[in-house]
């Protein structure tokens, strides 16, 4: 059951991937553009730096790490569970009813509807920034600071990927999608570039405890920079801190079952 | 010209039928200010030397970027875009008015309004909690609201501009993919322009992007006056006038060398 699973997904990425490179010119353009987008936007940040030299006592270097974390790990999480974002139209046009119908779970499906190629663009960008930060920082790349660093980004893409189910679930009650709910992916990424210490507590407070952002980049980058931490975390604590992101991505499915069985079709 | 008016208004009409989606943007919004705000402020807190503007204007700045997102965040014409791939686009040839002012008016209308229902709550809110400043005089209010005119007509042209390139569909799209990207970083939207080192902003000086909102702003706070600003509105209206013609240009271009299948 497990392996044919499997079998079943790589299936789902095949047709996916193919249909993606039909158009390659178009698909190079969107990557590209991607690329930029996010290129241009860290630029920017970088001409602001020069004009402060630091925030908050960080420098554009340490940004780099948080950036890059934070940046490749939504790349995957756009990439991989596409198919939950594009999951209103399904509800809307009443093709969830077809889903339910096959034999796989519902969440399996969706996952499967799209593997969105394009993204490799800001995956490939935070990449770049990630080793550009990490060699001006010289910083020591052990086994274990790699380890965290991959366990980090997994625990980010699991967290983004639970927002997009989140967002996703909800639509079981909306029927539309709310573009309210971009705050936290979009708002997320954008908010968590920076080093959390420069909020307000408030705002801290959502991204470390209800929407644990801080969990996946601030926290395990203390770690790997040997840095002594402002909010009081022990070395333990931030290296186990990126699973949060992962129990976050299965809470996020439970409330997508919860989801699924509240579900009555749109119709046709 | 009565024609394009009377679409003007059914597009506003229709538009002003999505409230919650507008609330929602609204909303949305406020969110990424506040976020904005925070970040600046911690800047504003090292102890950094000269800064061309000071923290109140960037933090104004910023909220009025906020509120008029809509003249930098846009792409084609969907429906349009539609129309060119489907082939439909030839019964638009047939109605007896002028394509581009068609175009023109349809881009306008769906910009103006979305804009107006964003600009004002988000300015309200920013104004009385938020800490974006009134303008200094009624004299800046005044020539801020000409200039932000001006810079939705020049979104307006720059969307035509943009749905009309799709005539040369891969190419087209090429550029529709390249060019948000431009106008995220050379309007002001991304950074308050003034912030960036000086040698980037005489480039971007020369663009059209920053027309569409660092100068209206910096206008409504009088960082701009007397000749600067006059050479601001000048360099406004030129680049209208530039993608106006050019996109009429290439529409008859496009249009002489369509060919559309079916019948």
């Amino acid at each position: 059951m497990k392996r044919d699973s499997l079998h079943l997904y790589l299936r789902y990425l095949d047709i996916s991937l193919r249909s993606q490179m039909q158009y390659r010119t178009s698909f190079a353009f969107q990557a590209l553009g991607h690329f930029l987008v996010t290129f241009l936007e860290f630029l920017a940040i970088a001409a602001v730096f020069q004009r402060f030299g630091q925030i908050n006592g960080w420098t554009l270097e340490q940004m780099g790490l948080f950036y890059g974390i934070i940046s490749v790990a939504f790349a995957i999480a756009e990439a991989v569970p596409r198919g939950f974002d594009v999951f209103p139209t399904l509800i809307r046009n009443g093709d969830f009813d077809r889903i339910l119908l096959r034999p796989r779970s519902e969440a399996f499906q969706i996952l499967g509807q799209q593997f969105q190629l394009m993204r490799i663009g800001r995956f490939t960008q935070g990449l770049v920034v990630l080793i550009w930060a990490s060699q001006r920082l010289e910083v020591d790349w052990l086994p274990t600071n790699i380890v965290l660093l991959v366990f980090a980004i997994l625990g980010g893409a699991c967290l983004f990927s639970g927002l997009f189910v989140l967002q996703a679930a909800l639509c079981f009650w909306t029927t539309e999608s709310l573009e309210i709910v971009n705050c936290t992916t979009y708002g997320g990424v954008e908010a968590a570039q920076f080093p959390i210490t420069i909020y307000r507590s408030w705002f801290r407070a959502i991204f470390t405890f209800l929407i644990p952002l801080a969990t996946i980049n601030y926290f395990p980058a203390h770690a790997i920079l040997g840095l002594p931490e402002a909010l009081g975390s022990t070395r333990f604590m931030q290296w186990i801190s990126p699973a949060a992101g992962v129990i976050f991505l299965f809470a996020s499915l439970r409330v997508w079952r919860i989801g699924v069985r509240h579900y009555t079709s749109t119709g046709s | 010209m009565r024609a394009y008016l009377a679409i003007l208004s059914s597009r506003i009409r229709t538009l002003l039928q999505y409230r919650a989606a507008a609330i929602a943007g609204v909303a949305t919004q406020l969110f990424f200010g506040i976020v904005r705000m925070m970040i600046f402020d911690a800047f504003y807190r090292s102890p950094a030397s000269a800064v061309p503007m000071t923290h109140e204007q960037t933090i104004t700045y910023i909220w009025l970027g906020q509120g008029m997102i809509l003249l930098a965040l846009f792409g084609v014409d969907k429906d349009i875009a539609e129309m060119i791939r489907s082939g439909s686009v030839a019964y638009e040839l047939t109605r007896p008015l002028d394509l581009y002012s068609l175009w023109f008016a349809r881009a306008l209308s769906g910009r103006a309004t979305p804009l107006v229902m964003r600009a004002l709550p988000i300015f309200s809110v920013a104004l009385l909690f938020l800490g974006l400043q009134p303008p200094p005089t009624i004299a800046n209010a005044v020539v801020f609201l000409v200039a932000a005119v001006g810079a939705l007509l020049l979104a307006s042209a720059i969307i035509v501009l943009l749905t009309v390139l799709l005539l040369w569909t891969i190419s087209g799209e090429g550029i529709n993919r390249l060019v948000p990207a431009l106008i995220f970083f050379c309007s002001g939207i991304a950074i308050p322009l003034p912030l960036f080192p000086e040698w980037l902003q005489s480039a971007i000086a020369v663009l059209p992007f920053r027309a569409l909102m660092d100068t209206p702003f910096r206008l409504y706070m009088g960082h701009l006056s007397g000749a600067a600003a006059l050479s601001a509105l000048v360099h406004q209206w030129t680049w209208i006038i530039v993608v106006v013609l050019a996109g009429r240009m290439i529409l008859a271009r496009g249009l002489r060398r369509l060919v559309v299948q079916g019948g």
